[in-house]
């Protein structure tokens, strides 16, 4: 059972989220992982995540909003069903990171943190992924693709495309 | 702590360990640059202007974070720092509007005067500035987002100071924004706004023009208009402010309520009426012409010498035929001491009668005399600030004495002070509260007597008797405890409640009232039984030469009583609404000629034959009175043509009715009269008064329309009122501890108190005159996410 009753997540993710408030000296050090997971789940950080999250912490729905806002990886809008993320930071750069992004917006006809109309695909240009030894990397909901062409971008869309991928963000 | 010695410039300075070199350096007159800092809050250093040469350490250190230690040798502007907060400048104003000539805050801008300082006008930057549209937040807070230069003084004060917490930041690096607590996406409006208290504390705190105040904001340049400091007008706590008037062509108007120099007892404070609600002042109902009404019912503007002839002459007719105690009198809360001492004089020696009252909100005459013989007792609002341990029991200070609860925040958050708060209702306070003890509805009477010793009251006080006996031991256990008591408590129970405190040493007291002179309403003897200084009437033979009645005269409620049997011939109201305020029948006037001083045509101003257009407590000058006990100067800001004080008004309507001026007021030179409480048998008839004068070195007023000539009387006669001159002209505050002689106390005495109810934004008749009170109470009912979850 959650603490919170009629909870807008998951049942699974409810008890998850009622455990993870009891582990740090501070409540409010769940913060950023909540937001996470409640994203996650479902697809977006909306204003009721904020709320519930907000009364779960014991923190103002203010208090919520300004970190949220802090992080490029919270999104508060939902993204399409695969989130296309390009690294252009220093090591992408030099590799071309920013063809990968260009081409990733010309094919999908689309910008920074814009959805497709069809909503299969948002495209986001991102800091440093962590992937700098096999740049350019970009990352796909929580897939990472590497050592990127653009003839490679273009068959990774088309797997996404096909349905071949998974849809977890 | 012990002190530490460092030098600072070349200068030596002592300090305690501990001190922030900011500090330190500001008490020797060094001042650092900061925009973050602000003393009483969390320390930020986000600003980095306050940066500053340590000896031995690598790089330059910000002040505003540094304690001061033993041996530390510092440089406060050399090359190099004035180099490093140029370029700290530089690069706020890379993204700054550089509108001063039209920016609300130009002439009191704090990066204004830096920049001028640091000469950095010159700009590297040439990137695009990135411009947002201004926000309104609440008819009060306006947002100029480009202006901000993220400080963090706005965030901290509201949740620190106000504990409201109405104010984050959002986003990162140079798209950091403040941001309210109720987000654009979530309003019908579509716009963003803040469920807060409107203090505009965030605004007063603002170094620059980013946060503007509703009222003011693009009305006037700061240097357009004069200062003057004065009371506030609004509740029992006299906030000392700052009025900016500029001339009309009817007057002087009020265009801005601050706090500029932050001296006074309310320290950085101003609530939301103390800085915006001056406006009833500058409303377009005011009466500014006499009104007499006519056969035909209807009110017809007069000249001052036709109305004043006509009162004094009837109320002269109605004294002598139907007798003085046919007449009933009443007094304001907002009126001058000089003011109400001179009513109650009138209407003891003038009119010849002890119908005399006012709308009381707290029992004053029971706390006087529970502590009449006590000395060091009573407490200043000021020693909310310091005390070490508060118990408050009853009253709600966020909502009624707004000014105690930002002292009780402070002391409770910079000094740790301890603070129990016992109530009926969860007011917003218990949240600093160490312990806090839910009440009983009505269960006062039971915990004054519980903690006063009667254990079998617990159960009637609180449901938890068990958690109550704990509560009594640790305040018992506290010394130089301060007890601030809400209008709930009222005369037995009131002095049951002091004589528990009076067993804890050092413990001192303070009673709360609701409006700006209550308690000098009070002290200077608005009441039927009461003389200033709370000199019972039976008790005095002091009106003797007078004929004055030597028993009490009717209470408000007697007074309206009378009225209703026909037998009261004249209601003589200065400043008060009794027929609102008591829900009086119209009709039960209707054989009484009735006299009102009034501002606006008020409930009670609509029945009266005669209306006496007035000025209002920020027109006029005197002293007024906290609920505390401190008295404090007024001084006449704003003007509005064809209004007079209420001072001048009773006198003119006394010389009307005959009496003798130079003993109703003592002016000029030669003999006069007091009360008569200074004919000892050693004095005959000298004059007793010019040789008081002589001895504290003042000079006779020469005007009967000088308030500083009943004041004289009021410092001679008045017990506890020994006023030290020279503090009150320079605008300082001075505790004063008026208190029962303890000779006769009256049994069985109705207190008639009433609280005003005031909640944050009312203020009683007067704030039905306020367009911005009204404005903030439409704003908060029609924003549907308006909780005000900062007030619970
Ligand atoms: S309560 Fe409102 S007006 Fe007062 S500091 Fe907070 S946001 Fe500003
Ligand atoms: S609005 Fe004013 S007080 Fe608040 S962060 Fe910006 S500059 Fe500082
Ligand atoms: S707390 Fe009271 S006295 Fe102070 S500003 Fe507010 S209304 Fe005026
Ligand atoms: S710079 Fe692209 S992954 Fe590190
Ligand atoms: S005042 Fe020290 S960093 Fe801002």
């Amino acid at each position: 059972m959650s603490e919170v009753a009629n909870t807008i997540f998951s049942p699974e993710l409810a008890a998850r989220f009622d455990h993870l408030v009891t582990i740090y000296p501070m409540r409010r050090s769940a913060l950023v992982p909540m937001l996470l997971y409640a994203q996650d789940e479902v697809g977006y950080v909306s204003d009721a995540v904020v709320t519930e999250i907000a009364q779960r912490i014991g923190l103002l729905e203010l208090d919520v909003r300004n970190v949220l806002s802090y992080y490029s990886m919270l999104r508060t809008k939902p993204a399409g069903k695969y989130n296309v993320q390009v690294c252009t930071n220093i090591s992408c750069m030099l590799r071309g990171g920013y063809e990968i992004l260009d081409h990733c917006k010309a094919k999908l006809g689309i910008g920074h943190k814009e959805v497709t109309k069809d909503g299969v695909f948002s495209l986001e240009e991102v800091e440093c992924i962590g992937a700098c030894c096999w740049a350019p990397a970009m990352q796909v909901n929580y897939d990472f693709h590497d050592n990127l062409t653009t003839i490679k971008v273009d068959e990774i869309i088309e797997t996404y495309r096909a349905g071949q991928g998974k849809d977890v963000k | 702590m012990a002190d530490v010695t460092f030098t600072v410039d070349g200068k030596k300075l002592t300090a305690p360990a501990g001190t922030l070199l900011i500090d330190a350096c500001k008490s020797a007159g060094i001042e650092i640059p900061a925009f973050c800092y602000y003393p009483g809050l969390s320390l930020q250093a986000a600003c980095r202007m306050c940066v500053v040469r340590l000896e031995k350490v690598p790089k330059l250190q910000t002040a505003c974070t540094t304690p001061v230690a033993e041996g530390m040798v510092v440089q406060t502007e050399t090359p190099e720092i004035v180099q490093a907060r140029k370029a700290t400048l530089q690069l706020l104003l890379g993204n700054h509007p550089l509108d001063c000539p039209v920016c609300d805050a130009g002439g009191e801008c704090e990066l204004q005067d830096m920049t001028f300082k640091y000469g950095a006008a010159e700009s590297f930057y040439a990137e695009p500035k990135n411009h947002r549209e201004e926000q309104k937040w609440s008819p009060v807070v306006y947002f100029d987002r480009p202006r901000c230069i993220l400080c963090y003084r706005c965030v901290r004060m509201c949740g620190e100071g106000m504990d409201v917490f109405a104010l984050g930041i959002q986003n990162r690096g140079s798209s950091s924004v403040i941001a309210p607590n109720v987000p654009a996406d979530l309003t019908p409006d579509h716009l963003a706004h803040v469920d807060c208290e409107q203090c505009g504390m965030c605004i007063d705190a603002c170094p620059v023009g980013a946060l503007t105040s509703g009222t003011y904001r693009y009305k006037t340049r700061p240097w357009e208009m004069n200062h003057v400091a004065t009371t506030c007008t609004h509740c029992g706590d006299g906030c000392k402010t700052t009025l900016g008037v500029r001339s009309t062509s009817d007057g002087s108007e009020i265009v801005r309520g601050d706090n500029r120099d932050k001296s006074g007892i309310n320290g950085d404070f101003l609530c939301n009426k103390g800085r915006y609600a001056f406006d009833f002042a500058n409303n377009d109902d005011r009466i500014t012409q006499p009104l007499v009404r006519q056969s035909n019912g209807e009110f017809k503007p007069v000249s001052w010498e036709e109305a004043f002839d006509y009162v004094g002459k009837r109320l002269r007719e109605l004294r002598d035929t139907r007798g003085g105690k046919s007449i009933g009198v009443i007094g304001g809360n907002r009126l001058t001491n000089e003011e109400a001492y001179l009513l109650q004089k009138f209407a003891r020696t003038v009119v010849g009668t002890n119908n005399i009252d006012h709308h009381r909100t707290a029992d004053y005459v029971s706390f006087a005399q529970a502590l009449a013989g006590q000395t060091n007792r009573t407490a200043s609002l000021r020693d909310t600030l310091t005390a070490p341990a508060i118990l408050l029991v009853g009253g709600d200070p966020t909502n009624q004495a707004p000014g105690t609860a930002w002292n009780i925040r402070t002391n409770v958050r910079n000094n740790r002070a301890r603070l129990y708060v016992v109530n009926s209702a969860e007011i917003k306070l218990r949240r600093q509260a160490k312990a806090f003890v839910r009440l009983a509805p009505f269960g006062y009477g039971a915990l004054a007597g519980y903690l006063a010793g009667d254990n079998a009251a617990g159960s009637s006080a609180v449901t938890d008797v068990n958690a109550l006996s704990t509560f009594r031991d640790t305040v018992k256990a506290e010394e130089n405890l301060l007890i601030l008591i809400g209008s709930e408590l009222r005369g037995a129970e009131l002095k049951k409640l002091i004589e528990f405190g009076l067993s804890i040493p050092g413990a001192k007291f303070a009673l709360l009232a609701d409006y700006a002179n209550s308690r000098g309403a009070a002290d200077m003897g608005l009441l039927p039984d009461m003389l200033p200084g709370y000199t019972p009437v039976s008790s005095s033979n002091t009106f003797a030469e007078y004929n004055a009645p030597a028993e009490a005269g009717l209470d408000m409620l007697e007074i309206f009583d009378a009225a209703g049997r026909g037998e009261l011939s004249a209601l003589y109201v200065v400043g008060s609404n009794p027929v609102a305020r008591y829900s009086v029948d119209p009709a039960a006037l209707k054989d009484t000629f009735v006299v009102v001083q009034e501002m606006f045509l008020t409930e009670t101003a609509a029945l009266a034959d005669v209306i006496l257009p007035a000025a209002n407590l920020y027109e006029k000058s005197g002293s007024v009175t906290n609920s505390y006990g401190d008295l404090q100067q007024v001084k006449k800001a704003g003007d509005r043509a064809g209004v007079r004080t209420d001072f001048e008004m009773i006198v003119r309507i006394a010389d009307k009715m005959g009496a003798d001026m130079r003993k109703l007021v003592p002016f000029g030179k030669g003999l006069r009269a007091d009360m008569g409480q200074s004919r000892g048998a050693q004095s005959g008839e000298a004059d007793r008064h010019a040789i008081w004068l002589t001895a504290n070195n003042l000079e006779p007023k020469l005007s009967p329309f000088d308030p500083y000539a009943i004041l004289d009387e009021i410092q001679r006669l008045v017990p506890g009122y020994n006023v030290l001159r020279l503090q009150l002209l320079s605008g300082n505050d001075q505790h004063l501890q008026p208190a029962a002689s303890g000779l006769v106390q009256i049994g069985n005495r109705r207190d008639l108190v009433l609280p005003a109810n005031d909640t944050l934004f009312t203020s009683g008749t007067l704030g039905r005159y306020s367009a911005m009170l009204n404005d903030v109470q439409q704003y908060q009912a029609n924003q549907p996410l308006i909780q005000i979850q900062a007030a619970d």
